[in-house]
Order: C-alpha cells, then structure tokens, then sequence
C-alpha cells in the first residue's frame, strides 16, 4: 500500500509540469493581451500599451514569463489578478464553495439515481424499462449541456415558473456567508424560506451538471450489474434463502460497484469542466464562471492558477478513488 | 413418508414446446438416507436439485405431478415461504468453492448471514455459532479464519466453509453437487468424509451428484441413474454395480478404468442426444449395444422387484433381469439407429 501510494505521488510532478506549460502557453495564443482588452475597441496609444505591458511584467521573453511563473508557484505564490487585483488563491477559495455544492448535488442526483436505473435496467433485462433507461442514457450522455441547460431553462423555469433561471439564491434574501454553502448558509441565518429558495436555485443545474454523469453511472452499473448477477456466488446466496433485496443490493451490487467507483473518480474531471458551461448558463457564482470571466478578460494568472488548482483537486480525487477502490475490493486491498 | 418426494419432474427453458432438461423425473428420498445421482454431463443432475431449490429462473419453467418436501408441496411455496425453507431445512453445496463465496464479505460474514436468516441469531451468539460451525467443518484455527475473504482460503477450505453455511441451520436434506470436483485428489477424499460424517452425525439426508462411482460404491444407499434427462436406473447399492438393469448402467460402471486394467477402456460409442438430435423412442436407442426395433418407442420407469431387492429401470429389455426374455442381440446393421429416418426424427 504504501509503495502503491509513493508510485501515484511521483507520477504527480511530470503532471503538474504538463499542466503548467499547457495553460502557460495556451492563454497565451489567444489573440489579444490583458492590457487591449482593458482598453477596448479605442485605438490605443502604442506607448501606453507597452508600458502597460511592462508593469504587468509581460514584456520579458516567454521563458523568463514561464520560469517567473514556476518560482511564483515555488514560492507557494499564486499571484493576483491583472483586473481585481485580488489574490488568486483568495478568490479561489471564495467561489470554491459554491462549485462544490453544484457538484455534490449533480454527483448525489447522479449517482442515486443511475445506480437505481442500473440495478432495476439490470433486473428486467431486454424489458421495455431496460431499453427505455438504455436509450435515454445514450440520449443524456451524447447532450450537449449548454444546450440542454437553455432547454431545461425554457420549459421549467420560464413556460411554467416552477424553478428560478439563475443565480444560487434569491436577491430578496441577504445571507451571510459562513461556511461558501448556500444551503448550510441559508439554514443557519434567521431569514425565513431561504433555505428552501436557495434549494430551489439548485435543482436545474444540478440536473444539468449531473446528466451525463448519470447516464454513464446507469450504464456501467447495467453493465455490472448483468456479470455479477450471473455469478456462482449470487446463486448461493439464493440458496441461503435470502430475500431478493438482499442478494441484488448486499450481494451484487456490492460487487458491481467497483468498476462503477472507477468510472466515478473518472467523472470528476468532466465534472468541473461540465460545472464550467452550467455555471455560465445559470450564472452561478463558482470557479467555473469565474474562469470563463478570466479567459475573456485574459486575465493571466487567474487562468492559469485557476486551471492548475482545479487539475490538483481531479488529481486528488481520483488518488482518493483509488484508495477507495481499495476498500471496495479486498481483493486488491491485500495485494502488495 | 419419504423426506422429498418427486414425481413426474420436468424442467423446461423456454416455452410449452421445448425440449425438455429434465423430463419426467420420479425420485424419493428418505430421512437419513445416502442417495447418489449419477450421470455424464448434461444429464439434467444438477438442473433437477436447482429445481427442488427452487433456483431454476424464467425463462425456465418446473412442473411436477408432486414436489413434496417433509409434508409441504414445494410448487405451492411461494417466495417468502419458500425461502424460509430453503437454506434451512433443504440446502446445497456447489461445485466450485472458488466461484461460490462472495470475494466482498468475510467468512464469518457470509455464514453468520445464514444464522441470522434462519435462526434469528445476532452479533455475539451469531459469532459464536459461526466459529463451532467451522470447527465442525474442521478449519484449522477457526477463529482467525471468521474474518478472512475468500481469497485468503484454499479451495479445499473454501468448500469446507460453503458446507459449514450449509449446515448452520441444521438441514433435514443437503444437497452436495459435485462437491470434490473442482478440487485436488487428495482434498476429494477429506471432504467426502467429512460430509458423510456430518450426515451421519447431523441424521440429515444427502443427496450426492457426482460422477466418481468409486465414491458412490462407497458411501451411497440408494443410486439414481441419468441420462439425457430422464432417470433410467434406479436401485440400492450394492445390488446395482454387481447386476445393472439398464444398459446405461453397465456402460458406465465398464468405463471404471480399474475395472478394465490392462485392456483398452470400454466407452459407449456417441454422445448424450442434444436438443436438436433426440430421438423418438428410447433416448439411449442410437448408442446402445442391445437395440431393438421396440426401442423406437419411449419406456417408461418401471418398477421391478428382483430376488428380493426392489429397483426401477426405464428399459423394454432391461440387463440381469429375466434372461430368458432377451431377445437376440442384432448386429450394429440391423439396430434402429442405422434404420433409414427412423431413429434420428425430432422428437
């Protein structure tokens, strides 16, 4: 175990190196700098222009910009942004919350809901509710979500008025951020129906975030599903007399679940690029949008920082699914 | 009152028309009673005793004149009450230990389950059953082994520990379904012995498959012959090895390889009839030595009582019984297997 986890942080350095040039250099192909964008569609004066450019520090030869950048990240310096002037790391930390609240709900919306599909699609094989939950994850999971974000928006929100279009709490209440949390948040503070109104502003992105996680969680543990249950073991536990709840959840789907972990580590990633689009759509004040906000205003160390502390969370994430798995399967859990 | 009690058994996969698994099935079984089923793969052994489990899933399909178990019609048991029954009173070991435990879950898991299920036993008392079944089983260091996965054990130890789950709510039959098969020689014999002493300690009944009949020789009361899903012999033991009834029979017990040392190994010509090449009338008509044009018709189990000792055959002109009836034996030209499109029509 522990020479299994020293293998997986070693692989950690070259990643980090790759994340950062990639981000470095792509930023910085995109036509335009800071300073133009700054300055909008006006002609601007090349003198001010350049010396712009210099306090910014952006004359210098890319390499000296990468390798400043790399000593900055040494030094645990995430720098600040060319626009806010604020620190990277302190805005980080700011919206991070309201992301992960998106994307815990998306993941928990996901994943009870495609392990239920899954089981159930499993059970009834070649059944009308089989190939309904099949084609319709094949459906949810070819989606594009801006456009199925605009969609949801369309019908739900503005032909019937059941949810509201944007934002992660209503203007009318003024909640006092405690812990980044909405819901946590709303249910401390004295004001009445927050909660409730904040639980509201959730559902459509998360529905949004969580569609093709789920369509990819129904498949998988169909697909589990299908091999366990034709195992010698789930025929003995029969021959216990079991009921059938717990041969399906205790006996086979504990053992479908560890391939569906795996893809669920995987889903992360796509996961935060997915908060990205949905953040946009439904302006929700995350990392996402706030990404989205620095590309277009080519604020550079916010893109670039932002894009790397992102990559560490998957990273970690996915390190901690693989350490998961191992609990899930004392099978590799005893393998040194 | 026999303790399971089977009549006129038949599985299907598949709908009213096909080919039947298991067709036509009588078989009784008494308290206490060693009873062996014999037959080459495929014969419908082990279809049949997942029947009576109750384990057969659509699209199979088990009908019967009589399912009986201790006094209570099996067809009639209907999920809940029939898995009170199962796992309990009536339970099975499988062929291959390896496949048979669940690689998530402790040993002491997987039987205490069964304690808890059937015995409403808990925690502590739930344990302590647990670690005196594996000691009944006799795994070395029981307690150590309660928390071990089943990839931590040998399969020999693995199957010692399915028959302690099998045992723990004290079954009035256990049904072993090749239990040695899958393991080494010399493991074989200790769990064979080990589960005739659990029978003979327990009182329970057993019902063996298997295809060793060194073992069968050894250990069986009673014997029931299959082929090709239909009980052709049954008879007590020894009477059936020194004088089979049914041809099948003798085919087999001359394919003993100690039985012919030094010779080369007799073997009935052919294979068991697959569904799309079974015969009209006796299934074993196009591979047996003593066919007759009679045998285009299906016999039925018929019981016989011979010097005294009372068996069944599924033969027109069953081996060791009534010499003088025999007919003469046709050369392999003459059989009804090499008539023209007699034999070999669907049936």
């Amino acid at each position: 175990m522990f020479s299994f986890i020293a293998r997986r942080l070693g692989l950690l350095i070259p990643t980090f190196f790759g994340v950062t040039l990639l981000t470095f250099s792509l930023i910085r192909m995109i036509p335009g700098d800071p300073v133009e964008v700054m300055m909008g569609e006006r002609r601007v004066d090349p003198q001010m222009h350049a010396e712009a450019l210099h306090r910014l520090g952006l004359d210098k030869p890319l390499y000296q910009q990468y390798f400043d950048y790399l000593s900055n990240l040494a030094h645990g310096n995430l720098g600040e942004s060319l626009i806010t002037r604020d620190n990277v790391w302190h805005e980080f930390t700011t919206l991070f919350p309201a992301t992960l609240e998106l994307a815990l709900c998306a993941m928990i919306f996901a994943t009870v809901l495609g392990l239920l599909a899954g089981v159930i699609a499993a059970l009834r094989r070649g059944s009308l509710f089989d190939h309904g939950v099949m084609g319709i994850s094949l459906t949810g999971f070819s989606m594009p979500i801006f456009w199925w974000g605009l969609i949801l928006i369309m019908f739900f929100s503005v032909q019937l008025g059941w949810t509201p279009v944007s934002g992660r709490i209503d203007l009318l209440y003024d909640i006092e951020p405690k812990t980044g949390f909405m819901l946590i948040d709303s249910l401390l503070s004295d004001e009445e129906g927050a909660f409730m109104d904040a639980l509201h502003h959730l559902i459509l992105p998360s529905i949004v975030l969580g569609t093709i996680p789920l369509a990819v969680i129904a498949r998988m543990t169909r697909s589990a599903m299908l091999e366990v249950l034709r195992e010698d073991y789930v025929r003995t536990a029969k021959a216990k007399g079991l009921s059938p709840a717990r041969v399906v959840f205790i006996h086979a789907l504990r053992n479908a679940l560890i391939p569906v972990l795996t893809v669920l580590g995987l889903q992360v990633g796509s996961l935060l690029a997915g908060a990205v689009l949905t953040e946009t759509i439904f302006s929700w004040p995350g990392v996402g949008k706030w990404l989205i906000d620095a590309i277009s205003r080519r604020d550079y160390p916010v893109v670039q920082n932002g894009i790397l502390l992102i990559a560490t969370l998957v990273i970690v994430v996915n390190f901690v699914v693989d350490i998961l798995y191992g609990f899930a399967n004392p099978r590799i859990r005893h393998q040194r | 009152m026999s303790l399971l009690e089977i009549q006129n058994l038949n599985v299907r996969f598949g709908g009213k028309d096909a080919i039947p698994v298991v067709e036509g099935l009588d078989l009784t079984i008494d308290q206490g009673e060693v009873l062996a089923i014999v037959g080459e793969s495929g014969s419908g052994k082990s279809v049949t005793m997942m029947s009576v489990m109750g384990l057969i899933e659509a699209p199979g399909e088990v009908t019967a004149n009589r399912l009986n178990f201790a006094g209570q019609d099996l067809l009639k048991l209907k999920g809940r009450a029939r898995r009170q029954l199962i796992g309990k009173d009536l339970s099975m070991v499988f062929q291959d230990p390896m496949t048979a435990l669940n690689p998530s879950y402790t040993v002491g898991y997987q039987i205490e389950e069964v304690i808890h299920q059937h015995l409403g036993l808990r925690g502590r008392e739930a344990r302590q059953r647990a670690l005196q079944l594996l000691e009944r089983v006799e795994i070395p260091g029981a307690a150590s082994r309660l928390s071990a996965y089943p990839h931590q054990l040998s399969g020999g130890m693995s199957q010692r520990v399915a028959i302690a789950m099998a045992i723990a709510a004290e079954p009035k039959l256990l049904i072993a379904d090749e239990p040695t098969t899958a393991l080494d020689v010399t493991i074989q014999a200790q769990i064979m012995d080990l589960l005739l002493n659990l029978q003979r300690d327990e009182g329970m009944a057993l019902i063996l498959i298997t295809h060793d009949l060194a073992v069968v020789a050894e250990t069986a009361q009673r014997v029931c012959v299959m082929y090709a899903g239909q009980a052709v012999e049954t008879g007590v033991v020894p009477d059936i090895f020194q004088a089979p009834k049914h041809p099948y029979t003798e085919a087999l017990l001359a394919a003993i390889p100690e039985h012919s040392l030094g010779e080369r190994l007799s073997t009935l010509p052919g294979i068991v009839p697959g569904r799309y090449d079974r015969p009209k009338g006796c299934l074993l008509s196009p591979r047996c030595p003593y066919a007759q044009p009679r045998c285009l018709e299906r016999p039925a189990l018929e019981p016989y009582t011979h010097n005294g000792i009372s068996g069944s055959v599924r033969c027109f002109f069953p081996r060791n019984l009534n010499p003088e009836q025999w007919p003469e034996v046709l050369p392999e030209s003459q059989r009804p297997s090499h008539l023209p499109g007699e034999a070999h029509g669907r049936a």
